[in-house]
């Protein structure tokens, strides 16, 4: 042949740009045994990102129990429900919006929120509380200051205007955070039991219904550019790729407000068969994974979309992350009545989808196929099995490998050899109130709050418009230790769930289940993925142990930026619920006279002192290696039992001694007495506190209580097998600690308020 | 009983704190949308607090033109008693019902904290239960909560004792301090804290109960306060 053919369009190009892979395309040509084209590519590439499909830890997160008998919902759908009894169930639900908030704070942050609501309500729940982890660079740094204030007046913007209450949340500096700060958000939300809702398509012949906003550009391939991939750039600001600006999606509360109404309206009357949020991945992740499980299949008219701009091409209607939008399916019937609804609230209802049989595939089986048409009788463009976009994308188990350097991070522990310092100097630095981020949020909302920002849970009564009564409260709690997962993600992981519990025990709530949500770096890194396979065997010895399923979670992966990882963050929220909540929980207010306890372990199991690695204390003085202390959960058990009583009781309106209880947690027990004595500005003086070990060792199931009589308070303690012991009475404006902390408490508790906003006004 | 009209609009959200608070004093109320006419047969009309739709351009610009506030001005020219709460408050000057404007907070951010308040006039329905300078620890909850006046209106609120509440540590910039203030009849009234929220110890006050039972006529004298519609008939 003389004359050469020109090459053909090498396809592989294409799949590149969308973010798969050579083998994946490859899977994709198996499954639909030929080539795909440009539309069902672009499907693939977001419903197989690692976002949406969870492709690098789906293994390993299956080794998390979920199941007990109070779990009505598990893991899989919009949120996990449990039955926190009175005919009430409890939606919670965990989400990142790490990414986005990286590059646009006040979107990334509010899109955040209103994602993580959408989930709860398409439940069937009402959202009742949000609460913001929340992990920044250093505030000396000009950008980091920027993107604190950005993120947290997204939070304040969206939340309080689309009306839940944001009750807490926490916030922790880190320079591993400079240039992929991490924006978790937990949403809780109620339901009488009866509207519990799913996201499953069944019925042939009905509708799928998007309710809420037009379908813009904004958020194209935001599962699979933004948060699938790291930051490229060498150093930290200059590193952020503003050309990823546009995969930020833009936030509309008040449509959200009305969505949120409209669509509990329609549950209440009982037109839904389901329902499903569109979030990641947009209309084809809704439509495909509501007909994968029912089974069904589902035609989507791609032209009867209502579109924000013209010429949308059909791949970025079909994955469009446009805000505020739901998907549910209808019968027929209902349609009118779905519109008068929607009319009410002025929300638009398009039917863009139908219900339609599985197809009959030549080896006799049937398959239901996601079809995307050009009208429901027109043209199809694409057509796919749907339960190859939701549940059939590849499965990783990638390269796993203990970082090389650990061993010598794991020697050099502050335990053995750094000086005492200034242990002033130490604890001032350590004591920072947030109210200035929480007074941006509307906590109060409902009249369900009881115990709100700030304190060791929040504890809420679990009431709201449409659920039947109850003197029932349920408790949140959301924690973290990169420092300590640094060191050892598997105990670390472990001793967070811990800490969670301790927090709930702190307003008197039993633990009934937790979410995570597992920020971790590049999980190409084989030392990342290591991590995040220890931090699941931690968390899931940690849950087995204390009896809590895992009903929910999200994975964040790619925090990194310029090659270096975040320090692994999983975050925990906890939830406990109190049998009868009728008086507010002891708090952190003691009072003159009162005698001050320790209960819990003093010293680590064999005897030996709890270490400081990973504590604030050492981070804080550059010291970053060390050991942890081994999670055992048969010393803990039974301290959490104890003070979960004690506080339950008060809660329930009983006579008690209990005048103020802490948990000691993040800064040791130095700053639990501290927080206590700042909350009242009455001192107190512990003599046989000495060394800083025993001032600022960080270990979850020791706990601060103060009480009106001492002998009572320890004579129950040890009847319930729980060491205790008495620290010192309060009293006096200065808090002193054995013989290396003496503080006017007044000055300590003034400095602490103003801690924050110092550090951010600074410029 | 006394029966009670809460308006919501699309974007109110303290609308069922509301109900609830006046449910706990045994008072009747039914929620009415923005797009209703009338108001119904009721004694009084609260606002709640909220967006209004969704506080765009600015709050209550836009619920102002909402087809129930011609009803809720008929009814406060007739002496009805009329609260907005917050938001509520926000509509209320819009609408021109109350004088002057609630402007950005001093600090520029959203502020959700309690406060003390110190009653300054008892001759409005939702004061006509206080004692002048008692002190209320009532929460706020907003971004433009700043009372703003010009003079001239300033003037005319000391001179017919239209100042209703004031701040004791002023939270977000108030001109002298305002927290609520009435119409001259003193039959309509805006406050931006949230009596609502202070019903319950377990909640941390009880203080706002002395307002909305004010609000009410539920422990007034006969002859207390003016232009009452509430609990008069």
């Amino acid at each position: 042949m003389g004359v050469s053919n020109p090459a053909p369009p090498s396809p592989t190009s294409l799949h590149r740009a969308l973010g798969l892979s050579d083998d994946e395309l490859d899977d994709i040509r198996k499954v639909l045994s030929r080539e795909p084209n440009h539309l069902e590519l672009a499907l693939y590439a977001v419903m197989w990102s690692e976002h949406c499909s969870y492709k690098s830890s789906r293994l390993h997160l299956r080794r998390l129990p979920s199941k007990a008998a109070h779990v009505l919902v598990g893991p899989g759908e919009g949120a996990g429900v449990i039955d926190a009894g009175d005919g009430i169930g409890v939606a919670i639900r965990i989400e990142s919006h790490n990414h986005p908030s990286a590059i646009e704070p006040y979107q990334g942050a509010a899109t955040g929120v209103g994602g993580i609501l959408r989930d709860v309500f398409s439940m069937g729940a009402r959202p009742l509380a949000v609460m913001d982890p929340l992990f920044f660079g250093e505030l000396d740094d000009a950008r980091n200051r920027w993107l604190v204030e950005g993120v947290v007046s997204g939070i304040s913007g969206y939340g309080n205007s689309v009306g839940v209450p944001t009750i807490g949340g926490e916030l922790t500096f880190d320079q591993c955070y400079g240039a992929n700060p991490l924006v978790n958000v937990l949403a809780v939300g109620a339901l009488p039991t009866s509207r519990l809702a799913l996201g499953v398509a069944s019925g042939i012949g009905n509708y799928a219904v998007l309710l809420g906003s037009l379908t813009g550009r904004d958020g194209i391939g935001g599962v699979s550019v933004l948060a699938s991939a790291g930051f490229s750039g060498e150093d930290g600001a200059a590193s952020i790729d503003e050309a990823k600006r546009p995969s930020v999606q833009v936030g509309d509360p008040y449509e959200e407000k009305r969505l949120i109404e409209a669509c509990l309206e329609l549950l209440d009357h009982g037109y839904v068969v389901g329902i499903q949020d569109l979030g990641g991945a947009g209309l084809i992740c809704a439509t495909s994974e509501t007909a994968a499980k029912g089974g069904v299949g589902m035609d989507v008219d791609v032209t009867a979309v209502p579109l924000r701009e013209l010429g949308m091409q059909p791949f970025e209607v079909m994955t469009s992350e446009s805000q505020e939008r739901m998907l549910a399916i209808i019968t027929p019937e209902n349609l009118a009545a779905v519109n008068a609804v929607c009319d009410k609230w002025e929300v638009r209802a398009t039917v863009v989808g139908h219900v339609v049989e599985p197809a009959l595939m030549p080896d006799g089986s049937r398959v239901g196929l996601l079809r995307v048409r050009e009208g429901f009788d027109g043209q199809v463009l694409g057509e796919v099995p749907a339960s190859s976009l939701a549940d059939e994308a590849p499965l990783y188990d990638r390269p796993r490998r203990r970082p090389r350097d650990l061993d010598a991070i794991l020697a050099d522990d502050p335990s053995d050899d750094e000086p005492v310092g200034d242990p002033h100097d130490d604890l001032a630095g350590l004591l920072v109130d947030t109210a200035w981020v929480s007074r941006q949020y509307d906590s109060q909302l409902f009249l369900n709050t009881v115990v709100g920002p700030g304190r060791d849970a929040a504890l809420l009564r679990l009431a709201g418009p449409g659920l039947p009564p109850s003197r029932r409260g349920f408790a949140v709690s959301t924690d973290s230790n990169p420092r300590w997962c640094a060191l050892d993600p598997r105990n670390a992981t472990a001793l967070t769930v811990a800490e969670g519990v301790a927090n709930l025990a702190c307003v008197g709530a039993s633990a009934q289940a937790i979410v995570n949500c597992l920020n971790f770096g590049n999980p190409e890194h084989p030392e990342v993925m290591w991590q995040l396979s220890e931090s699941i065997d931690g968390m899931a010895m940690a849950c087995d142990a204390l009896s809590l399923p895992v009903i929910g979670g999200n994975v964040s992966l790619y925090n990194e930026s310029g090659g270096r990882d975040i320090d692994p963050t999983p975050v925990v929220g906890s939830l406990g619920v109190v049998a009868s909540l009728v008086a507010p929980p002891p708090g952190w207010n003691w009072r003159a006279g009162d005698a001050v306890v320790l209960v819990g372990h003093r010293e680590a199991a064999g005897g030996r002192a709890f270490p400081l690695g990973g504590s604030r204390w050492a981070t804080r003085r550059g010291r970053r290696g060390g050991r942890l202390a081994e999670f055992d959960a048969s010393r803990l058990r039974a301290t959490f039992d104890f003070v979960t009583g004690e506080v339950a009781a008060v809660c329930a309106g009983e006579p008690s001694d209990l005048t103020a209880v802490h948990d000691v947690s993040g800064g040791g027990l130095a700053v639990a007495l501290a927080e206590m004595a700042a909350a009242t500005t009455l001192g107190v003086s512990v003599d046989e506190l000495e060394g800083h070990g025993e001032l600022f060792a960080e270990f979850p199931g020791r706990f601060v209580m103060a009480t009106s009589d001492a002998g009572a308070l320890v004579a129950r303690a040890q009847a319930a097998g729980v060491p205790v012991s008495v620290l010192g009475v309060v009293g006096g404006t200065r808090l002193r600690l054995g013989t290396l902390v003496d503080l006017d408490v007044r000055e300590m508790a003034d400095q602490r308020a103003s801690a924050l906003e110092r550090a951010l006004r600074r410029d | 009983m006394t029966r009670v009209a809460v308006v919501v609009f699309p974007g109110s959200n303290c609308e069922y704190d509301v109900m609830s608070a006046m449910a706990q004093l045994g008072a009747s109320a039914e929620l009415v949308f923005h797009s209703a006419t009338t108001l119904g047969d009721v004694d009084g009309v609260i606002l709640p607090g909220g967006f209004a739709h969704g506080d765009y351009l600015r709050p209550g610009a836009i619920a102002r033109f909402s087809p129930v506030m011609t009803a809720v001005s008929d009814f406060a020219a007739a002496g009805g008693a009329v609260l907005g709460v917050c938001n509520g408050f926000q509509v209320l000057t819009e609408a021109g019902l109350l004088p002057g404007a609630l402007q950005k907070n001093r600090g520029l951010t959203f502020l959700c904290q309690p406060t003390t308040l110190v009653v300054s006039s008892t001759r409005s329905v939702l004061t006509r239960a206080a004692t002048p300078g008692q002190e209320l620890v009532i929460p706020i909850n907003h971004f433009s909560g700043a009372y703003t006046c010009d003079d001239e209106t300033y003037a005319s609120l000391v001179r017919h004792d239209q100042i209703v509440l004031r701040y004791r540590d002023n939270p977000n910039g108030s001109r002298d301090d305002i927290a609520a203030v009435s119409n001259e009849a003193g039959n309509v009234v805006g406050l931006m804290p949230h009596p609502e929220r202070a019903m319950s110890t377990l909640l941390g006050s009880a203080d706002g109960r002395v307002l909305l039972e004010g609000f009410l006529g539920l422990g007034v004298g006969a002859g207390a306060g003016r232009g009452g519609g509430v609990g008069a008939q």
